[in-house]
């Protein structure tokens, strides 16, 4: 069994209007420091297969298909085992 | 000859009923729901993707319902010459099934926008549009949280070069300019089509729009258009 976990993020030459926001109301309440937020999404799959190899395959061929859009989004598959977990 | 529509209907489709009456009881045509779970749209000649919330919008607006098994055979139907028209939800679903270019962000205001809305023709020449009187400026409402368009620029180009934009949002007295932009759509886009013409995706709800008592009959040019069209054929 895999774990994966996608992060799917709007492409960075996208306007993010929910990070806008978010930025926005950080800097009301005195977050000075943060000069940028950009909010995305994050998915987990659990996964049998075979191998590492092929687990990243099914995660990717999930996250082209259905999870991510590519013309608005770009997306990262972190893999870990079950076993890996604590 | 009648001209019949289908109108699909998917769990958290809500504009169904709408569009249903406005077509059956305001324009007359034979009319028919399809639910999503169907994979054949029988004889009908015309589908329509109402608005709604489809899936509830999980995920992405439309990402879910363009894998319901009815949405196999539109990709068939409109490859195969057949008119689709995409309302709202039924734009977003077009868009996630390829069928049309593009996606749908957030509104920029992020916020739902409920309101009237006047829209430029930029394409007469469309099988939805042929029946709009020259230089009218249509008045109908828009109901949504993500119907600001964006495309790459080379999609938008072509877009803008082949006439597939149809419709965009102006003024009352039809200037287009981001003043007028309900959501922050690229190019103040509120509808375009494919490059065969015979598939339609706009955010605007025309199935809102048929009678005086609603505030305006313009959507009725939408389906008048249609129907010109079929008969045409």
């Amino acid at each position: 069994m895999y774990h994966a976990r996608i992060y799917v993020t709007l492409k960075k030459s996208i306007l993010d209007p929910k990070g806008k926001a978010a930025f926005g109301a950080l800097k009301n309440i005195g977050f000075t420091g943060i000069s940028d937020v950009r909010i995305g999404k994050m998915v987990d799959l659990k996964i049998d297969a075979p191998n590492e190899q092929e687990a990243r395959e099914v995660a990717r061929n999930a996250c082209e298909k259905l999870l991510v859009n590519e013309v608005m989004e770009d997306y990262e598959i972190e893999l870990i085992t079950a076993e890996q977990q604590v | 000859m009648s001209v019949k529509f289908g109108v699909l209907v998917f769990p958290g489709s809500n504009c169904d009923h709408d569009a249903y009456h406005a077509i059956k009881h305001v324009m007359g045509n034979e009319t028919r729901f399809i639910w999503h779970k169907e994979h054949d749209l029988g004889d009908v000649d015309v589908v329509v993707i109402p608005g709604g919330f489809s899936y509830g919008d999980y995920l992405r607006s439309g990402a879910i319902a363009r894998f319901s098994p009815v949405m196999k055979s539109v990709v068939d139907f409109a490859n195969k010459g057949g008119l689709v028209i995409g309302i709202c939800n039924g734009f977003q679903i077009l868009l996630e099934s390829g069928l049309l270019p593009g996606a749908m962000l957030h509104n920029r205001q992020l916020r739902f926008t409920c309101k009237f809305v006047n829209l430029k023709t930029e394409n007469s020449d469309t099988p939805f549009t042929s029946a709009i009187p020259e230089g009218t400026i249509l008045r109908i409402p828009v109901a949504h949280g993500e119907g600001n368009y964006i495309a790459d620029q080379q999609t938008l180009d072509r877009l803008r070069d082949n006439g597939q934009i149809v419709f965009t949002y102006c003024s009352a007295t039809g200037e287009v300019d981001d003043a007028f932009n309900p959501n922050g759509a690229a190019l103040n886009i509120a509808g375009i089509c494919n490059e065969k013409r015979n598939v339609l995706g706009m955010m605007p709800h025309p199935e809102r729009a048929v009678e005086k008592e609603l505030g305006s009959s313009d959507g009725q040019f939408i389906f008048k258009s249609i129907l010109q069209h079929m008969i045409s054929v």
